[in-house]
């Protein structure tokens, strides 16, 4: 207990330890963070007429980014099944990053749905026993036990192994080896139900599809792994922490045939809404080609399938061998899902309404700033994660905290 | 940055390494938290903002409508209008209706005779004090008439804002769309915190006090039937319709839906709905589908009634039929 007290001043100390560089670069995301908190305290004010959303497009940039980042989180379970069903001895120096990634990004999408709420000062009465908790039957009450619980799980288990590396014990298997494999089911149900809440829904037609969540899944493999592999790099170029490239190259080869597949599904989609002309397709319509003459959407979704295809194509031929065409496949990929899987599935869903009304939607400025402000904070709680869990990695916290001092 | 271990000094702790407080690190840390705080409070800054009342703890505290005791409930609509005098200048008479017994509301519009006049529109607008940027702004009013081209019921080519001189156009026909009071309800089903309900006489209200304003309901109406309150309601005092109750046509707060609620407020108490009142065709026919000698249960027998949207589900208790 004493030494566990220890344990959490050194991790608090060590927090403020660090170079200019680190400094700076967390001073960035404060104020960022800061901004984004400014402008949500106005929206709370206001109300969301702050926001670009309407009766018709109820939802906007707020729930896109929600979405895309449920995958991401559900991503770091492409960390977890190599290291621990197919044993990969590399993985293992990794996966505490993913399962860090996955925390972050987890109190990102809790913080994403908060701000889009308009009382969030009646946030209590989804928690029971302050509240009622439509449960089983409003897919939102499922979304909100799977990501608290995929949150709770990643933390008992990064902080779990994390203490054990810092006191140089073996981790004790029945103590997380059982979490470790719920997480794994854990983290397709995170992705599952987030799909689920919008296949759930028979009014909305582009919505109403079998595919989605499985696309849903193809695509966060995509972007997870991208966002990791761009990770690793930092780290090892930023840290004294090694990690090469067999890591790396595992990941990218989950990424293309998640890719391979997540194109696939994008083509049986486009098939099914544009071979037959249904009104259904009136929301693929708008979206890739615009509809009566309104054609918001066209230039974004266009740009997510050339940076999809170029993502697609370095990752199947030998060029991604080469890290640095491997990181521009990781960009285009994660950018490119991000507009198909936020704004690219969100807003069509509205538009046109049921009524065949279309209203577009572009998110406002107090809007962006608020997602900024998300953004830069879940950076900002990722590499504190980082800056603390690399010296406890490396052993440097406990013996050598000249050394810990040092990392970025 | 790499290093090897065997040729490190002796091991030191963090805590020698990084020195005990001194003078220095002191003014250094307190400096650096000042900083941090007037950040966090200049970006809190527009809190000041709120109106005193806007959030009171008795507000915080307050239970689900199903959960209030009579006394509760009648202490909560006292404050209620005391709020509403203080914010909107007029005192509502605020009640609670309950449903009736052996009572089922259901609706049906006439298709052949409505002329696309929009007076339902504008009288929902007047009955249940939607929010308003001025008095012809019906975006907020719970019924949307759409302008249909003849020859087919295609919604995805219809339009609400059509203008033109006279009504009806010789070429289009209007179909007004507003709650369908759903026997499977998707937006009851989908709420995270039950908000939203079916009564016993089939109309669905929402509990504007317990609502945390997700939208989700919204989503999962197939006939854009829920308005949300974007902002804190604009409507000028002398149009308030003072005659208000918990579940209808009270003023709503900011950031919560609402709905149709055929206008319990006036159903329950033995009227008709303000649009049926104002339809100048009498396209408009409203009554209790559980009594067999109903105008409403006469047409759903006789006429060729159309379901919008049959396909999703929702059954409704809205109908349209057509006379000729």
């Amino acid at each position: 207990m004493r030494d566990y007290l220890t344990f959490l001043f050194r991790v608090w100390r060590l927090s403020f330890q660090g170079s200019w560089k680190f400094y700076a670069w967390m001073s960035v995301l404060t104020v960022v963070a800061l901004i984004g908190l400014h402008a949500w305290a106005r929206q709370f004010v206001d109300g969301l007429q702050t926001t670009g959303m309407t009766n018709q497009v109820s939802w906007g940039a707020y729930i896109a980014n929600f979405t895309f980042l449920v995958g991401v989180a559900a991503a770091a379970v492409m960390l977890v099944i190599p290291a621990y069903i197919y044993k990969k001895e590399h993985m293992h120096e990794v996966v505490l990053f993913g399962e860090l990634l996955a925390i972050a990004v987890i109190v990102m999408c809790l913080l994403f749905v908060t701000v889009d709420l308009g009382r969030p000062d009646r946030f209590h009465h989804m928690i029971p026993p302050f509240g009622i908790f439509n449960f089983p039957g409003s897919i939102l009450s499922w979304d909100v036990i799977v990501l608290n619980g995929y949150l709770l799980l990643n933390l008992h288990i990064a902080g779990y192994l994390l203490y054990c590396r810092y006191r140089h014990q073996k981790p004790t298997k029945k103590f997380y080896i059982p979490f470790v494999f719920l997480s794994i089911a854990w983290a397709v149900s995170i992705h599952t139900v987030t799909a689920f809440l919008y296949v759930g829904l028979a009014g909305r037609s582009y919505w109403h599809h079998p595919l989605v969540p499985s696309r849903f899944l193809a695509s966060a493999f995509v972007a997870g792994p991208a966002l990791m592999i761009l990770t690793f790099q930092i780290i090892r170029r930023v840290t004294n922490y090694f990690i090469g490239d067999q890591p790396i190259f595992t990941l990218r080869m989950i990424m293309t045939v998640a890719m391979i597949i997540n194109m696939f599904l994008l083509a049986c989609e486009l098939f099914t809404e544009f071979y037959s002309p249904t009104q259904h397709a009136a929301a693929a319509h708008y979206l890739y080609f615009g509809l009566h003459g309104y054609s918001g959407l066209v230039p974004w979704i266009w740009t997510a399938i050339v940076l999809d295809v170029i993502g697609l194509t370095l990752l199947i031929t030998p060029a991604s061998r080469r890290i640095l065409w491997l990181n521009v496949a990781c960009i285009t990929c994660f950018v490119g899902i991000w507009i198909e899987k936020g704004m690219g599935l969100i807003i069509p869903g509205f538009v046109p309404s049921p009524l065949g009304q279309i209203v577009e939607y572009l998110p406002t400025l107090n809007e962006t700033l608020v997602c900024l402000g998300i953004w830069a904070f879940g950076l900002l709680m990722f590499s504190w994660m980082l800056h603390v869990a690399i010296p406890i990695m490396n052993g440097s916290l406990r013996d050598r905290p000249e050394l810990a001092a040092q990392i970025n | 940055m790499s290093h090897d271990p065997q040729n490190e000094v002796s091991p030191k702790t963090i805590e020698q390494v990084y020195r005990p407080m001194t003078r220095r690190t002191f003014l250094k840390g307190a400096a650096a938290s000042m900083v941090g705080v007037a950040g966090l409070m200049a970006a809190l800054k527009p809190l000041l903002e709120l109106d005193s009342g806007a959030i009171t703890l008795d507000e915080l505290l307050q239970k689900h409508y199903r959960q209030l005791t009579p006394e509760d409930l009648r202490r909560i609509m006292d404050n209620l209008a005391a709020k509403a005098e203080k914010e909107h200048g007029v005192r509502p008479t605020l009640r609670d209706l309950k449903p009736l017994d052996g009572v089922e509301f259901g609706y049906a519009l006439n298709l052949t005779r409505c002329i696309g006049c929009r007076k339902c529109a504008h009288a929902c607008l007047a009955e249940n004090n939607q929010s308003r940027a001025n008095p012809d702004d019906i975006e907020m009013s719970y019924i949307r008439v759409l302008e249909l081209d003849k020859g087919a019921i295609n919604l995805e080519t219809s339009n609400v804002y059509y203008n033109p001189e006279t009504v009806p156009q010789p070429d289009k026909y209007y179909m007004p769309v507003q709650c369908h009071q759903c026997r499977q309800a998707p937006c009851t089903k989908v709420c995270p915190v039950q908000a939203t309900w079916q009564e016993k006489d089939g109309i669905v209200v929402v509990d504007y006090n317990w609502c945390i304003g997700c939208r989700y309901c919204m989503a999962a109406c197939p006939y854009d039937a829920r308005r949300f309150n974007y902002q804190k309601p604009t409507i000028a005092k002398e149009q308030i319709n003072p005659n208000q109750t918990y579940l209808s046509n009270r003023i709503r707060p900011k950031g919560v839906v609402e709905k149709c609620t055929f206008c319990l407020h006036r159903t329950r108490d033995g009227k008709y709905p303000a649009c049926l009142e104002v339809c100048p065709t009498g396209a408009r026919v409203f009554g209790n589908l559980l009594d067999p000698d109903s105008e409403i249960n006469y047409i759903l027998k006789n006429k060729r009634v159309y379901i919008l949207k049959e396909d999703v589900g929702t059954q409704p208790r809205f109908y349209y039929f057509f006379d000729k």
